[in-house]
């Protein structure tokens, strides 16, 4: 079992207030999930910068004059904002692919959670409220997030094991389920040239995902597609720099609730998750139906 | 009128309260504010007493009902009135999977629609929905009736023993052992008093239906059946 959170605002006005909306439905998500949490935040993108987030389990001696060796390995400004386990460092553009590989030199012991325009990742094991403690979520802004609450089923409860999981650009995926061919597709995305970093198999629906995106599909064909593709339980929330998705399994045990107003759309493993958002009283709720694809782009 | 607000007191509280009602009381009518989406609200009351919940509700609000009339203002979350035995529970919102699973007996109305599995193994309640009903509805259900007024979604009735479906709408497909079946006097006598008792009889009436029913090919293991499961 886990939980799910995403909010995808259509309104500016409620951009400043993201973070805090986002933790209020994660933390009502904890009894799905207690061993884990994260969250993605879209937001703060810049012209001409791009936003790596990574993550130590030493972050004292890891993030130590990091921005500065940064620098000195891509010969370019670096920013960089330390939230305890995590960092986010800001790189030209660009510059992303440089410094990612600069940084499995400089700090082979730190892990890459999301790379992008405007992404950020941060996710730990621990109590949802925690979690969003420790990474100060509620004070987060940006245009859409999705969080997730894990109860682990298949593989460790580790911090990588949590999701949400981004395998491309600005791209990230959570999941309520558990997949059933997902080692066989693994292999199929090791030879197209996917790397991974964990035995979950929900790292391998993310990085299907990636895949289909980087073959040209846009995010409603590339789920779609995974209709056919991947077996299993689940019911997936999407997101990319400018979407935001929802597609539940055939069979939908994995519950899902969505909310629509013109301000928002919300998505909740369940309704307890939605009703402090603002206006719900008046918001079209309704669950999505088995294998079909919703997908809202700005 | 019992008016309890679950946001400040809890669903513990609300439920000992509810159970600790038996037979004769004077506390016959209850309210229930701030539901948020709770799980198991009221779930195994066991009195004639009436609840009404205002606002929607999460996993298995009313289960195992008894006697009472539950009335939710608002949607139901999964497993609604789940293995109810008696009594009537009304959603007026729609209602997510398995509402009404393995009822034993009573009368679930849903006024909104039904998600995936409605009805699913039920044994002997009656369930109206006003509007339509997911896929794999009434899976192995073994007694009762259900009146749908919209359409009923993929395999319907699958592996059916012999509760009653009744379909106003489309039906996408049927399960494995559930055929279409003739509508006689009697089957229009439980549809006139079910859509009545569904508040439903100002929408749709008894001769706008057809009925469901097992084929009664699959109620024992015969090797010549093996494809059909």
């Amino acid at each position: 079992m886990c939980g799910i959170v995403g909010l995808f605002l259509k309104d500016p006005k409620l951009e400043p207030k993201l973070g805090e909306l986002l933790t209020d439905m994660l933390i009502t998500m904890t009894d799905r999930g207690p061993d884990s949490a994260g969250i993605a935040i879209y937001g703060g993108a810049k012209d001409g910068l791009g936003k790596i987030t990574v993550q130590s389990a030493t972050p004292d001696q890891d993030f130590k004059n990091l921005d500065g060796d940064l620098h000195d390995a891509i010969g370019q400004p670096v920013a960089m904002l330390v939230k305890s386990t995590h960092a986010v460092l800001e790189v030209p553009l660009d510059q992303l692919d440089a410094a990612r590989s600069a940084l499995a030199h400089l700090r082979p012991g730190i892990k890459v959670m999301s790379a992008g325009d405007s992404i950020e990742i941060f996710k730990e094991v621990g109590l949802p409220k925690d979690v969003a403690a420790r990474f100060e979520v509620a004070k987060m802004q940006g245009t859409h997030g999705i969080g997730h609450t894990r109860m682990a089923t298949e593989s460790a409860v580790t911090t990588m094991g949590a999701h949400p999981f981004s395998t491309g650009p600005d791209q990230c995926l959570v999941h309520n389920g558990s997949l059933s061919n997902h080692n066989g597709l693994r292999r199929e995305l090791v030879r197209k040239g996917m790397t991974f970093e964990t035995q979950n198999d929900t790292e391998v629906a993310a990085a299907y995902v990636s895949q289909k995106l980087k073959e040209g599909e846009d995010l409603g064909k590339a789920l779609e597609s995974g209709l056919e593709d991947l077996d299993g339980f689940y019911t997936f929330v999407v997101g990319t720099k400018n979407g935001f998705g929802v597609v539940r399994d055939p069979i939908a045990c994995k519950p899902a609730v969505m909310a629509e107003t013109d301000e928002y759309v919300a998505f909740g493993s369940e309704y307890r998750a939605l009703v402090n958002l603002p206006g719900i009283e008046n918001a079209r709720v309704w669950e999505p139906e088995p294998a079909t694809v919703y997908f809202w782009e700005r | 009128m019992q008016s309890f607000d679950l946001g400040k007191e809890g669903l513990r509280a609300l439920n000992s309260s509810l159970h600790a009602l038996k037979g004769q009381t004077n506390m016959t009518d209850w309210e229930v504010i701030n539901p948020k989406g709770a799980h198991a609200i009221a779930a195994g009351v066991d009195a004639p007493v009436d609840i009404t919940v205002r606002g929607s509700t999460g996993y298995y609000c009313a289960g195992m009902n008894k006697q009472a009339t539950i009335r939710i203002k608002g949607s139901a979350g999964p497993g609604v009135a789940e293995n109810m035995m008696s009594g009537t529970v009304i959603v007026d919102g729609d209602a997510s999977q398995y509402a009404g699973a393995t009822g034993r007996g009573g009368l679930l109305v849903i006024k909104g629609n039904a998600a995936s599995r409605c009805g699913i193994s039920m044994k002997g309640i009656d369930i109206v929905v006003h509007g339509n009903i997911g896929h794999m509805s009434c899976f192995m259900a073994q007694s009762g009736n259900i009146v749908v007024l919209g359409d009923a979604g993929d395999a319907l009735g699958d592996s059916l023993y012999e509760a009653r479906l009744f379909v106003r709408g489309s039906v996408k497909s049927l399960g494995a052992d559930c055929i279409e079946k003739e509508m006689r006097d009697e089957h229009y006598a439980i549809l006139e008093d079910l859509l009545r008792r569904g508040e439903a009889d100002h929408k749709a009436k008894p001769e706008e239906f057809r009925r469901y029913g097992s084929a009664r090919k699959l109620y024992n293991f015969n090797i010549d059946n093996a494809a059909a499961y």
